[in-house]
C-alpha cells in the first residue's frame, strides 16, 4: 500500500511537448514500474503526435477517454498553468500534480474557488511532487535515492525532502509515499490532508513532516495529529534563522506580521507531542529512535 | 516588489479611493514650487523611502509657510532615515511627497493581505489608525474585523458597510467608506499586490474618508502581466546584492553574519542557515541556485558572495537531484579559479553522481574542504569561519 498514487495509477503530461515535460516525463516512464503508468500528453496544439510513444491530445477530457489516465501532471508554464489545473479539475480527475513554480498567487485563488465541492485532488504547485518508491514516481525528484519501506514522508520543500530521504535510507528506512506539497501560500493538499492518508495507509509505520516558516500549516497538522493520529511523527521546521519580512525563495516562506515563526511552529509541534530536531542532519535518527 | 507612497496613492486614486492632493518632488526647490501650486496653509513634508515607520523617524513634517516646507525639504532630502524596518545605517532619502494638509477627526486602518488558511484575500480594519497594526493586533485582537472576500463577487456592500460601522466610521459617512474599501480590494485584486495598507484611513471633520497613507507590493510571480507597475521599480532602495542576484535567477538575501551559504533549493537553503547557526557559526546570506544550476550561475552565485566583506568562509550544501554533483563541482572549480577565492570553502556533495563529483573537487588541486554530510560540513565550516576571523 501507499498513498495518492500507485503502480496502477495511470498518468497523463500536461505540458508534454515543453522541454521540462519532456525530460521529467521520460524519466518517470523509465523508473519502475513507470511504462506503463505514462499512457497520455496533453497539448491543444499537437494532437495526433506522440512522444516516446506516449500519444498526445488536445484535451485532459480527452486523453481520460482514451487512455483511462485519472491522474496528471503540468509542466505548463506559469502563465498557463492554473488554467490547465481548471482544465482537470473539469474533466474530473482523481489528482492533479503541478510542478510549476511561479504562479500569481490571484490565478491560484481563483481555481481554489473553483474546486470548492469537486472530486478533484490538488498537490503543488511549485512542487517536487508525489513517489511511491519502486513503483511510480510522479515529478522532478531523482528517484534512485528512494527505496519501498514503511515511512510516510511530507514536505513544502524539495531538496529538504531529498534530504530527509538520504537521511532514512542511511537508517536502513525505506518510504511509502513520498510528497511534496510545495513552496506557495495558496496552494492544494496541505500537511494535514496528506497526514491523514499515512493514518489510513497500512504500510505506512511513521511519519516525517518537514515544514517551513510562513503561514500556520504546521501548526494545524500538529493539532490534528495530537487529536487523531495512530503512529509516531517527527519534525523539522526550516527558517530558525531567518528575519522576519524577507521572503526566503518560496513565495510561501515569509514571516509576516509576526507569525508563521519557526519557533512557534516548533513549539505548537512538541505541544502536541510531536518529536522535533532543531538539526537538519539528524531528521533520519531521530525517525529510527520513535520506531518499535 | 515594493514601491513609494506616492505611488501606491497614484494607484488607489485609479480605483477611486480619496487621497489627499500632493506631488512628489526629487529636490527642495521643486518641493517648495509643489506646495505653492498645491495651496493651502498647511503641508506635509514626507520622506518617501521604502519601509515603514518614517514619521517616528523623524521623516515626515508638517510645514506651516514655504520656508518651513524649505526647512523640512532640505533637512529630509539626502538623510539617512532610520526606522525599525530600515536596519541600523538607515535608507537614504531620495524622494519626497508634498500633501496639502488633512482635518483628521478619527484614524482608522484598513489592510489586505492573502489569508493562506482561506485562501482568500483578507480585508483587515481597525478603529486603531495611525498605530503599529501589530501592537494592536498582538495586544488588541478584538480591535481588528476580518472579511475573507468571495474572488467572485469583490467586496459587497453590505460587508463594507459592516465592517466600516465595526471600526466606528457613523452611519453619515458609510457611503464614503465603501469606495475607499471596495477601491482598495480592486486595486489589490487587479493589479496582483501581495500586500496592501491604508494607514491611517482617516475620517475628515466633514465627514470624508481618505487614505493619508498608502502602501502596495506586489506579487513577483505576476509582474510580467503589469508593466506599468514593474515600471514604478526603484532601484535605489533594494539591496545591490539582491538585485545583481536577480540577474542571474539566484534567489539570495543578505544577512549579518559572516558565513557564506550556497545552496540548491529554498528549504535546504533555509535548512543549511540553520545548522551553521546551531553549530556556533552565523549564516552571512540565504542564497538558493535552484534547480537547474549551471556552472556559470555557481561562478556568479560565489561572486556574490564574495562581494561582502564579512564573509570569512563559505559552505555548499548540494543535494543533486537532476541537477547533477559533478556538473555543480566543475563549476565550483571554475567559479573558485575565476574568482580567486581567499576564504577557506566547505563543500558536501549528495545525491546524484556524488562520487564524480567529489572526484572532480579532490583532483582540482583546490584547498577544498569535503564535508560528509550536513552536520559535518557545518562543524568544518564553522571552525573554518573561526580561525580566519581570529
Amino acid at each position: 500500500m501507499s498513498i495518492l498514487i500507485d503502480k496502477n495509477t495511470r498518468v497523463m503530461t500536461q505540458g508534454i511537448t515543453g522541454k521540462t515535460g519532456q525530460f521529467h516525463t521520460k524519466m518517470g516512464k523509465e523508473y519502475a514500474n513507470g511504462r506503463t503508468c505514462y499512457v497520455a500528453g496533453v497539448n491543444p496544439k499537437k494532437p495526433g503526435e506522440s512522444y516516446q510513444g506516449i500519444p498526445i491530445f488536445a484535451t485532459v477530457q480527452e486523453a481520460r477517454e482514451k487512455t483511462g489516465a485519472t491522474v496528471s501532471v503540468i509542466y505548463v508554464p506559469p502563465p498557463f498553468a492554473a488554467a490547465a489545473i481548471d482544465e482537470a479539475v473539469d474533466a474530473n480527475l482523481d489528482l492533479v500534480i503541478c510542478i510549476t513554480e511561479g504562479i500569481p498567487v490571484r490565478d491560484m485563488i481563483r481555481t481554489k474557488y473553483r474546486m470548492q465541492g469537486r472530486h478533484t485532488r490538488l498537490i503543488g504547485p511549485n512542487c517536487p511532487g508525489v513517489i511511491t518508491p519502486d513503483e511510480i514516481k510522479i515529478g522532478i525528484m531523482p528517484g534512485h535515492i528512494h527505496k519501498k519501506g514503511p515511512i510516510g514522508v511530507v514536505s513544502r520543500s524539495g531538496t529538504l525532502t531529498y534530504e530527509a530521504v538520504g537521511q532514512l535510507m542511511e537508517q536502513g528506512l525505506g518510504q511509502s509515499t513520498c510528497v511534496g506539497i510545495g513552496g506557495d501560500p495558496v496552494n492544494g493538499m496541505k500537511h494535514v490532508d496528506i497526514m491523514k492518508l499515512f493514518n489510513d495507509d497500512p504500510q505506512t509505520e511513521a511519519v516525517i513532516m518537514v515544514g517551513e516558516i510562513g503561514g500556520s500549516d504546521e501548526e494545524d497538522c500538529a493539532r490534528w495529529i495530537k487529536a487523531n493520529m495512530k503512529k509516531p511523527v517527527v519534525g523539522f521546521i526550516a527558517g530558525v534563522t531567518a528575519p522576519p519580512g524577507k521572503r526566503m525563495g518560496h513565495a510561501g516562506a515569509i514571516i509576516s506580521g509576526g507569525k508563521g515563526t519557526a519557533a512557534e511552529k516548533i513549539a505548537v509541534m512538541e505541544a502536541c507531542g510531536i518529536r522535533v530536531t532543531r538539526n537538519p542532519a539528524e531528521m533520519g535518527k531521530l525517525l529510527k529512535s520513535v520506531l518499535k | 516588489m515594493k514601491i513609494h507612497e506616492y505611488q501606491a496613492k497614484e494607484i488607489l486614486r485609479k480605483y477611486g479611493v480619496e487621497t489627499p492632493r500632493g506631488i512628489p518632488c526629487f529636490s527642495v526647490d521643486e518641493a517648495v514650487a509643489a506646495a505653492q501650486k498645491l495651496g493651502g496653509k498647511v503641508w506635509m513634508v514626507k520622506a518617501q523611502i521604502h519601509a515603514g515607520g518614517r514619521g517616528k523617524g523623524g521623516g515626515v513634517k508638517l510645514a506651516k509657510s514655504s520656508d518651513e516646507v524649505r526647512q523640512h525639504a532640505s533637512r529630509i532630502l539626502g538623510m539617512m532615515l532610520k526606522t525599525h524596518q530600515t536596519g541600523g545605517q538607515g535608507q537614504k532619502v531620495r524622494r519626497l511627497l508634498i500633501e496639502e494638509g488633512a482635518d483628521i477627526r478619527k484614524e482608522l486602518y484598513a489592510g489586505m493581505v492573502v489569508d493562506r488558511g482561506t485562501q482568500r484575500v483578507c480585508l483587515m480594519a481597525s478603529s486603531e489608525g495611525g498605530m503599529d497594526i501589530e501592537e494592536v493586533a498582538a495586544k488588541t485582537p478584538d480591535k481588528i474585523h476580518k472579511v475573507f472576500i468571495d474572488p467572485m463577487t469583490g467586496l459587497k456592500d453590505s460587508e463594507a458597510d459592516d465592517i466600516a460601522r465595526k471600526i466606528g466610521i457613523p452611519e453619515t459617512s458609510l457611503a464614503k467608506t465603501r469606495p475607499a474599501l471596495q477601491g482598495l480590494y480592486k486595486a489589490f485584486d487587479e493589479t496582483d499586490a501581495s500586500l496592501a495598507e491604508i494607514n491611517p484611513l482617516i475620517l475628515t471633520g466633514s465627514g470624508e474618508v481618505i487614505a493619508l497613507d498608502a502602501k502596495i507590493n506586489f506579487d513577483d510571480n505576476a509582474l510580467f502581466r503589469h508593466p506599468d507597475v514593474f515600471a514604478m521599480r526603484d532601484l535605489d532602495e533594494e539591496d545591490p546584492d539582491e538585485i545583481e542576484a536577480s540577474k542571474f535567477d539566484l534567489s539570495y538575501i543578505s544577512l549579518d553574519g559572516n558565513i557564506g551559504c550556497l545552496v540548491n533549493g529554498a528549504g535546504l537553503a533555509m535548512a543549511t542557515m540553520d545548522i551553521a547557526k546551531l553549530y556556533g557559526g552565523s549564516p552571512a546570506n540565504f542564497l538558493d541556485v535552484g534547480g537547474g544550476a549551471s556552472a556559470e550561475k555557481v561562478t556568479e552565485a560565489f561572486k556574490i558572495m564574495l562581494r561582502n566583506p564579512n564573509v570569512k568562509a563559505i559552505l555548499v550544501n548540494i543535494f543533486g537531484g537532476i541537477m547533477k554533483c559533478d556538473v555543480i563541482a566543475e563549476g565550483i572549480v571554475a567559479a573558485a579559479k575565476e574568482v580567486h577565492l581567499n576564504v577557506p570553502l566547505v563543500v558536501r556533495l549528495e545525491g546524484t553522481n556524488v562520487e564524480l563529483g567529489k572526484k572532480i573537487l579532490a583532483e582540482s588541486g583546490l584547498p577544498i574542504i569535503s564535508g560528509n554530510n550536513m552536520a559535518d560540513a557545518a562543524a568544518k565550516v564553522v571552525k573554518a569561519a573561526h580561525g580566519a576571523g581570529a
